[in-house]
């Protein structure tokens, strides 16, 4: 037996009708299961917390600002569909602002100097969003 | 019972070997020797395979039946086991599951019109399934979380690609009538 010099015909021409037609359904399936399975948790709603009490719950699909006052100064939060942030926080290292935008369900930015937490959840709390998956 | 020596002859007892032990057993040599090569490959994500020893099983289905594929596909689980010494861990379980769920679909898919239907078909079929298990073991034993179907899309392109290939390489293998049994 010898795999040199087969050309890739030789190759196709093992193949028959009904084995494109799995490989065809293998493809779609594969390929439904990216977005199907890859999206992000589900994000619906924002929650914006301050001392650990609810201060404001938005959906994540208007656009909106919003000022939290903290021990240290005003935390802005900006919301927009499908996406939040913290825009600006008076905190001295600004992590919760340089983390960005947040998309995924259960993300979540803290501003500790200033007690503000904003967090990303799913609805009815079900969600399939992780920290992280790791072996 | 001490073989006493009033029993002329010994006390051995012989095992009869058929003409079928022989050809699974040296199909099976061939798969455990394709699996344990096979475990030296590194890989990207663990439990991302070729499979090769697959294109043994799926040999076997085609000329001697499923029958011979069972017995070729678990003896290779468990001797190939023993020798990569994960025998009774949890990589052997999951190597057994998906065994056993390959097995089962190539025992439906084996019935589809051979003209329409060739290796590649039953390979992918095959390899769908053994993730298929696998995943299924994972959530209901070793991860209960949902977060382990995060890795279907990847064990599932995966599974879609090496099922691709090793079925192809049946395929040759098979057409060219070596003629050994």
């Amino acid at each position: 037996m010898s795999f040199r010099k087969l050309p890739p015909a030789y190759w196709l021409r093992l193949l028959q009708p009904g084995d494109w037609l799995i490989m065809l359904v293998g493809v779609v399936a594969v390929a439904v299961s990216y977005p199907l399975l890859w999206r992000g948790g589900g994000a619906d709603h924002v929650i914006v917390k301050r001392d650990g009490e609810l201060v404001a719950e938005l959906p994540l699909t208007i656009t909106k600002r919003i000022e939290v006052s903290g021990p240290i100064g005003t935390t802005v939060i900006e919301v927009q569909p499908g996406r939040a942030r913290v825009a600006s926080d008076p905190g001295p290292r600004q992590y919760c602002v340089k983390q960005g935008w947040l998309t995924a369900a259960n993300a979540i930015a803290i501003c500790a100097p200033n007690h503000v937490s904003l967090m990303l959840a799913a609805r009815d709390g079900k969600s399939i969003g992780h920290d992280s998956v790791t072996y | 019972m001490t073989p006493s020596p009033t029993e002329s002859g010994r006390n051995t007892i012989e095992l009869k070997v058929t003409p079928d032990d022989y050809r699974i057993a040296r199909y099976a040599a061939a798969a455990i020797a394709l699996s344990v090569a096979e475990a030296a490959i590194p890989s990207p994500l663990p439990g991302v395979k070729p499979g090769l020893a697959n294109i043994v099983v799926l040999m076997v289905l085609m000329r001697h039946g499923w029958r011979d594929a069972v017995w070729v596909s678990l003896l290779r689980v468990v001797a190939g086991s023993l020798v990569i010494g994960q025998f009774l861990a949890p990589g052997f379980f999951l190597a057994l599951t998906g065994a056993i769920a390959s097995l089962g679909a190539l025992g439906i898919a084996t019935h589809l019109p051979r003209r329409w239907f060739g290796p590649v078909s039953l390979s992918i079929v095959a390899a769908f399934a053994h993730i298929g298990g696998q995943i299924l073991l994972a959530r209901l034993w070793l991860i209960p979380h949902d977060g382990v179907f995060l890795l279907v899309p990847l064990f599932a392109t995966a599974a879609l690609l090496f099922g691709i290939i090793n079925g192809m390489v049946a395929a040759h293998l098979l057409s060219e009538q070596t003629g050994d049994n």
